[in-house]
């Protein structure tokens, strides 16, 4: 099943050209792996799948966008982004207790009775397994919690949401290879529920996460298949240079 | 010249000129304090002033000074609080906001007594407010607001704009990031900046001065409609208007002014001081 389809899809800021003329699906229930070097527009492509390139100055975008057949810029962005949650490159916990952070989605949408944010807390927490390492110290303050635990929190408030996709965004560049192994591990599992698109600049970490595999250079998708072909036998030169490192 | 040498001057300049401030300050608590302290007893604290205001106490003038300033905050508060969201989460660059933040800034330097003009002509005369509690608390809020904007924006802006962006991403409305991560997390900065403005609008003499202080008025305000005593304005009075004043009621009054507005500063210290230690990021 199609989750997203993108036609055409030019984005600039200013003058500046970020992304261009991509088309490209994104299926449900994958792992949707983007590779290329920095400045090839990966993460403004993935900014681009809940609007959060909204928020940039000067931003213009040509082509559409669909979300299971509906143009996202019609859409309600509230709404959007409760189906399309998002794990940022840093771990960023809000200033509030290890609970509230991952209730925080839950409660601006409007549930606030105690007993079910409990359950809906304790349930994100389990799946991006966090819930052991926190159970006892859910009412301190979430900065107090390592690296890893807090980007696993950060996993665990997307997941509060009750999304149906999930755009990560080098959501391991800041940690230790255990705690990236963790985060991978919870990905694997998520993909059962959820459609991920991960972002990533770890070529390994794309090929031992991902379904399938885009690669994006210079604000163009050069090639977009399965995982193991993109990186056994690449239709593209680019695509076989950069994944041998014979970049730059 | 050796470089050394250099730095030694300049750092003793720099090191010479701050030394200055603090025996400045030093120097005026210092006599405020010594020729003031006397003169405080609960009877002057307590009493209305009688005899000419050459006895008794300030406790009108006191009472007045709380009202200006708690009439002034109720007015600027909100709005410059209100100013200050729009400027920092909602304005686009564009000429409307330019011409805001111009007229803030010019707001800021407008000399304190063209405040006071300025009350009497709209809401004394205008407004028809007469010389009152209400005319000189919104005069006073007027003067305060471009303080207040300033220091709230400030302390909107300093909020990571990281935070937002995930409160976004949650979902979340633009209101809701608002009122639940922005302000809470900028309350401190307004907090203090108010608290400020408060010390400044009950120091001033100038814009209460048409607007509602009362020369010699041994009673306290029934209403906003009613005028005032003021303890800026009433310490000019005793100063200069009336022969043969003590010179320990003057001083005394100056000392109750200082007190005050040094009390509220140190409350503003206070807040800033929490809030840096138990800032989470």
């Amino acid at each position: 099943m199609v989750i997203f389809k993108i036609d055409d899809l030019d984005i600039r800021f200013g003058s500046v050209y970020a992304v261009r003329r991509v088309s490209m699906e994104v299926f449900a229930h994958e792992i949707l792996t983007v590779i290329g070097p920095s400045n090839s527009g990966k993460t403004t492509f993935l900014r681009m799948l809940n609007r959060m390139n909204d928020l940039q100055l000067n931003f213009k975008m040509s082509g559409t966008v669909e979300l299971e057949g509906e143009n996202i810029r019609k859409m309600n962005v509230e709404n959007l982004r409760r189906k399309v949650g998002t794990v940022f490159a840093l771990p960023l916990p809000l200033p509030l207790s290890i609970f509230d952070n991952v209730a925080y989605g839950p409660r601006m949408h409007g549930l606030h009775d105690r007993s079910k944010l409990s359950e809906r807390v304790e349930e994100a927490l389990q799946r991006a397994y966090l819930w052991d390492e926190v159970k006892d110290r859910m009412h301190e303050s979430a900065f107090k919690l390592s690296g890893g635990q807090q980007q696993r929190l950060c996993i665990a408030r997307t997941l509060a949401v009750e999304p149906e996709v999930i755009l990560f965004d080098e959501p391991c560049s800041g940690l230790d290879p255990i705690s990236t192994a963790k985060v991978e591990d919870a990905m694997l599992k998520l993909k059962q529920q959820y459609t991920l698109i991960l972002v990533t600049n770890n070529v390994k970490q794309a090929a031992r996460v991902g379904d399938r595999t885009a690669f994006f250079l210079s604000g163009e998708l050069i090639e977009i298949d399965k995982t193991d072909k993109i990186f056994t036998a690449p239709r593209d030169r680019r695509t076989d240079d950069y994944i041998r490192g014979r970049f730059g | 010249m050796n470089p050394y040498r250099t730095q030694r001057i300049a750092f003793s300049l720099l090191f010479m000129a701050n030394a200055l401030i603090l025996l400045l300050v030093g120097f005026v608590v210092v006599v405020i304090v010594q020729k003031g302290l006397p003169a405080i007893t609960w009877q002057f604290l307590s009493d209305v002033p009688r005899q000419g205001m050459r006895a008794g106490g300030i406790f009108p003038a006191i009472v007045g000074t709380l009202y200006l300033v708690g009439g002034a905050i109720v007015f600027a508060l909100p709005i410059g609080l209100l100013a200050a969201i729009y400027l920092s989460e909602y304005a686009k660059d564009n000429l409307l906001t330019r011409l805001i933040k111009l007229s803030i800034v010019n707001l800021a330097g407008v000399p304190s007594v063209v405040y006071g003009l300025f009350g009497l002509a709209l809401f004394v005369v205008f407004f028809k407010f007469g010389a009152s509690i209400l005319s000189g608390s919104l005069t006073l809020g007027i003067m305060i607001l471009p303080l207040i904007i300033t220091a709230s924006r400030e302390a909107l802006e300093s909020v990571p704009q990281s935070f937002r962006e995930v409160s976004l991403s949650l979902g979340a409305s633009k209101w809701q990031t608002i009122q639940h991560i922005v302000l809470p997390n900028a309350i401190p900065g307004i907090l203090t900046g108010t608290i400020l403005g408060l010390g400044r609008a009950a120091g001033e003499t100038a814009p209460i001065l048409f607007t509602v202080a009362a020369f010699y008025l041994p009673l306290l305000p029934g209403s906003i409609f009613d005028q005032v005593m003021a303890l800026p304005y009433h310490l000019y009075v005793i100063s200069t208007q009336v022969p043969n004043v003590d010179e320990k009621i003057r001083y005394g009054t100056a000392f109750v002014l200082l007190a005050l507005v040094l009390f509220m500063n140190l409350v503003a210290i206070i807040i800033r001081y929490k809030f840096r230690m138990k800032k989470k990021w």
